[in-house]
C-alpha cells in the first residue's frame, strides 16, 4: 500500500535524477544553439568536441589530483580543473571553426554538416589510436556524501552539477546580455551580413563563439564524468545527436529555448525509464519529439527565419 | 602536362565498347594467367584481390610486384586492346547508334555484367565487395531523390532501409525457410527466387508507407526542423525493432535464404538507377528542383507541392527499403545496431561526395567510398583518418561534390568516338 507521501518521494527523487541527466543536455545544447544563432550552421561535431572535452578533463583533474591532493581542499581543486579544461578545450573550438568551417562559409549548409560528421570521426579516431581502446574511468575530484532529507536521496556531486550547470547558463546569459563580445554575437545573429559592415570581424566573432561552445561542452564532460564515469571514443555521438534535437527542439538559435529543451529530454528520458521498461526509453522519447515539432514546428522559441534553406 | 594532354587525345577515339573489350581482356589475362603464371614470376602469394592494395599496405615489400601485376593484368592490355581495336570497335558503336537506345544499352549492359562476373568469379571476398557496393549504389541514388533533387536534409534512410529490410526477411524466412522463429516453410523452398521480387517490393512498400510519417510534417516545416523529424523517426524505427522479440529483437535476425546472387543484385541496381532517373527527368522530378528552389513560386506555377513532395519520399523510400531487403539478404542476418547513425554518415558521406542533383555522381560516390573503404582496410584505424580527411577537401573545393547537377546521358557514353568534334 503505497500512501501519497512515497508517491511524492519517488516523483521528487526521480525530479532530481532528471534534473542532473537534463543538466548535460542543456549546457551542451546551448553551444549547438549559439553556433547556430551566429554562424546559420549546425556544427555536428559538437559531440565529439563534447567527447574530447571530456578526455581533456580527464587528463587535467589527473594531473591535478596527483600534485594537490591532500593540499587543497576538494571542491578548490574540482574548480582549478573546470577552469584549466574550459581554457583548453576551447581552443578545440577554435581550431574546428578555422580548419573546418572556415573555408565553408560561402558553401551550401550541407557541406558544413558533412565536414563536421567527418571532423567527429578524425577526433573518435584520432582519440582512439592515441589512447587505444581502454576504457578509463574518470576519477571522482570530490568526496561523495549522500544526503537524505525527507525521504530522499541526492549525493553532494549530483547537487553540484544541477546547481553549476545552472550558474554556467547564468553566466552566459550575462556575457551575452552585458558584455560587447556578446553583443556582437547577437548582432550577427540578427543579420549576418550587415553587421560585418559596422566595423565587426566575423572572423573573430565566429571562432569565440566556438570556443565558448566548445568551452562549455567540456564543463558538461567533467561533469558527466563525475556522474557516468566511464570513458570512451563513441560517447559523444548519441549525445551530441540528443543535444542536436534539444537545440532544435528549442528552437534554432535560440539559447533560452535550447537549456528548456534540454531538461525536458531529461525528464522525458527518466520518466519513460521509470514507468515503462528502459528499452522503450528511445522510442517513447522520439515519439514525443515528432509530436511536438508536427504541431509547433519551429520549436519553442523558434522564429520564422527569411533565410531560405541553401541547398 | 602535355603529356597528359596527349594521352588524353591519343585515346580521345575510344568508344565505351573499346574499353570494355580492354577490360575484358584483362580479366581474362587474370583468369587465364594470373594464378599460374603472372601472380608467381613476380612473387605474389596469390591474385590481389583489389588491385594489390591489401598486399601493398600489409607487405611494403610486395609494392613493385604488386604494381607489375596490375600494369601487366589492367594497365597494358586495356590501354593497349582499348587503342589498337579502336578501328573496329568504332564502326560497330556507330552500327548499335541507329539501333534504338535502349537496345544498345541492353547489350552492352549484359557485356559489362559478363565482365563483371568474370572478374568476381576470382574470389568470394571480389563477390560480397561488389554487391555491397551495388547496394550501396541503391541507396546513395535513392537518397539523392530526397537530399539532391528534393534539397532536404533528410536523416531517416536507415530507418527506411530497417523497414524494407526487416520485412523482406520476415516474408522470405515465414515462406521459404526453415526457421527457428517461424518453423517450417509455408512454401517449397524451390520457389524462392521467384518470389522474392515481391518479398523486396514488399519491403519497399513498407518503407515508403513508414516516409509518410517524414513526408506529412514536411508540408509544414523544412529544412533543420524536418532533418530532426527524419532523424527522429530513424531512432523510432530503430528502437522499436529492438522491443519487438518475437523477431530477434536487439540479438537480430538470422538465417535469411540465399536468393541474392550477384545477377539479381546487378539486375536491381540497373532497375533502380533507370527508374530513378526517369523519375527525376519526367515532369514531376522538374516539379521536385522547382519545390527545392522556391516552393511559393511554384506553387503559384500550379505545381501540387504537397503531392510532389509526398511522391519523392515514398519514391525514395522505397528504393532504400529495396536496398535493405537486398542487404538482408547478401549478410544473411541483420540487427537493429546495422541501421544507426554509423549508416546514416556512410551514406550522406557517399551522396555529398559523389555529388548532389547527380545520378552519375551517386554512383560515383558509392564506389569510391566502397572501393576506398576496402582498400584501405588494412590500414585499420587510419582508414578513419584518411576517408574523412579525403570528403573534407572534396567538400572545400567542391562543395556540392565531385559531380553534381550532371545528368545521365547514355546516348553521349555510348556513341561512336571518330576524334573529330569531341
Amino acid at each position: 500500500m503505497e500512501s501519497i507521501i512515497d508517491i511524492l518521494q519517488y516523483i521528487v527523487q526521480n525530479l532530481i535524477n532528471a534534473a542532473q541527466r537534463g543538466s548535460f543536455y542543456a549546457v551542451i545544447s546551448i553551444g549547438y544553439s549559439m553556433v547556430y544563432g551566429v554562424l546559420m550552421l549546425f556544427n555536428f561535431a559538437h559531440g565529439d568536441i563534447f567527447m574530447v572535452g571530456t578526455y581533456i578533463g580527464f587528463g587535467i583533474a589527473t594531473l591535478f589530483l596527483a600534485i594537490f591532493a591532500g593540499l587543497l581542499p576538494g571542491p578548490l581543486i574540482f574548480l582549478s580543473t573546470v577552469v584549466v579544461t574550459m581554457f583548453l578545450a576551447s581552443w578545440i573550438g577554435v581550431l574546428v571553426e578555422v580548419a573546418g568551417y572556415r573555408p565553408l562559409r560561402e558553401a551550401p549548409r550541407a557541406s558544413a554538416a558533412i565536414t563536421g560528421l567527418m571532423i567527429g570521426i578524425i577526433f573518435e579516431t584520432g582519440i582512439l589510436i592515441l589512447l587505444g581502446a581502454k576504457r578509463l574511468s574518470f576519477p571522482p575530484l570530490m568526496e561523495s556524501v549522500t544526503y537524505h532529507i525527507g525521504g530522499v536521496y541526492f549525493t553532494n556531486v549530483k547537487a553540484m552539477i544541477i546547481i553549476l550547470s545552472l550558474l554556467l547558463m547564468l553566466a552566459l546569459h550575462g556575457f551575452i546580455q552585458k558584455t560587447k563580445w556578446g553583443m556582437a554575437m547577437r548582432a550577427m545573429s540578427y543579420d549576418f551580413l550587415a553587421v560585418p559592415l559596422m566595423g565587426v570581424s566575423i572572423n573573430i566573432i565566429a571562432p569565440l563563439t566556438f570556443a565558448v561552445g566548445a568551452g562549455l561542452a567540456s564543463v558538461a564532460g567533467i561533469l558527466y564524468g563525475q556522474a557516468y564515469p566511464i570513458l570512451d571514443p563513441y560517447m559523444g555521438v548519441i549525445i551530441g545527436w540528443k543535444a542536436f534535437v534539444a537545440a532544435i527542439l528549442g528552437g534554432r538559435g535560440s539559447i533560452k529555448g535550447a537549456a528548456l529543451a534540454g531538461y525536458l529530454l531529461g525528464f522525458i528520458e527518466i520518466f519513460v525509464a521509470t514507468i515503462f521498461p528502459s528499452t522503450l526509453r528511445d522510442l517513447i522519447a522520439y515519439s514525443i519529439i515528432l509530436v511536438i515539432l508536427t504541431f509547433r514546428p519551429r520549436g519553442f522559441f523558434g522564429m520564422e527565419h527569411s533565410t531560405k534553406l541553401r541547398l | 602536362m602535355e603529356i597528359a594532354r596527349k594521352f588524353k587525345s591519343a585515346f580521345s577515339t575510344v568508344p565505351m565498347l573499346g574499353w570494355m573489350l580492354g577490360i575484358l581482356t584483362g580479366v581474362l589475362i587474370e583468369f587465364y594467367w594470373g594464378y599460374d603464371y603472372i601472380s608467381y614470376y613476380l612473387g605474389l602469394p596469390k591474385i590481389p584481390v583489389l588491385f594489390g592494395t591489401l598486399i601493398m599496405l600489409k607487405e611494403p615489400m610486395m609494392i613493385p610486384g604488386a604494381l607489375g601485376y596490375d600494369l601487366a593484368v589492367y594497365v597494358v592490355p586495356v590501354f593497349l586492346v582499348a587503342k589498337l581495336t579502336s578501328g573496329l570497335t568504332n564502326p560497330l558503336a556507330a552500327l548499335l547508334e541507329k539501333l534504338p537506345l535502349a537496345l544498345s544499352v541492353l547489350i552492352h549492359l549484359v557485356l559489362f555484367y559478363g565482365i563483371l562476373h568474370l572478374w568476381a568469379g576470382i574470389n568470394d571476398y571480389r563477390v560480397l565487395v561488389i554487391k555491397l557496393t551495388m547496394i550501396s549504389i541503391i541507396l546513395t541514388v535513392s537518397i539523392n531523390v530526397i537530399n539532391g533533387y528534393q534539397g532536404e536534409f533528410s536523416c531517416s534512410h536507415p530507418g527506411f532501409m530497417a523497414l524494407g529490410a526487416y520485412v523482406s526477411s520476415i516474408i522470405t524466412l515465414v515462406l521459404f525457410a526453415n526457421d527457428k522463429i517461424f518453423g517450417a516453410p509455408l512454401l517449397p523452398p524451390e520457389y524462392g527466387p521467384w518470389f522474392f521480387p515481391l518479398a523486396l517490393v514488399a519491403g519497399g512498400a513498407a518503407a515508403a508507407l513508414g516516409s509518410l510519417a517524414v513526408a506529412i510534417p514536411s508540408f509544414r516545416t523544412r529544412g533543420d526542423y524536418l532533418a530532426i523529424i527524419s532523424l527522429a523517426f530513424m531512432f523510432i524505427v530503430k528502437s522499436a525493432v529492438e522491443n519487438l522479440h518475437i523477431i530477434g529483437g536487439a540479438r537480430g535476425m538470422g538465417g535469411q535464404p540465399d536468393f541474392a546472387p550477384l545477377h539479381v543484385i546487378f539486375i536491381w541496381t540497373i532497375l533502380c538507377i533507370w527508374i530513378i532517373h526517369n523519375f527525376v527527368t519526367s515532369i514531376m522530378g522538374k516539379a521536385l528542383n522547382t519545390v527545392r528552389d522556391d516552393e511559393a513560386a511554384s506553387e503559384s506555377m500550379t505545381i501540387k507541392t504537397r503531392k510532389t513532395k509526398m511522391t519523392a519520399f515514398m519514391f525514395g523510400a522505397f528504393w532504400a527499403g529495396v536496398g535493405g531487403g537486398l542487404f538482408a539478404h547478401v549478410l544473411a542476418y541483420i540487427n537493429p545496431g546495422m541501421f544507426s547513425i554509423n549508416r546514416l554518415a556512410e551514406i550522406l558521406a557517399m551522396v555529398y561526395f559523389g555529388g548532389l542533383n547527380s545520378i552519375v555522381g551517386s554512383i560515383v560516390g558509392a564506389v569510391s567510398i566502397n572501393v576506398l573503404g576496402e582498400a584501405l582496410r588494412p590500414l585499420e584505424l587510419f582508414k578513419w583518418i584518411i576517408i574523412p580527411l579525403i570528403l573534407i577537401f572534396v567538400m572545400i573545393f567542391r562543395p556540392y561534390g565531385l559531380i553534381s547537377f550532371t545528368e545521365l546521358n547514355m546516348k553521349k557514353l555510348l556513341r561512336a568516338k571518330t576524334g573529330k568534334g569531341v
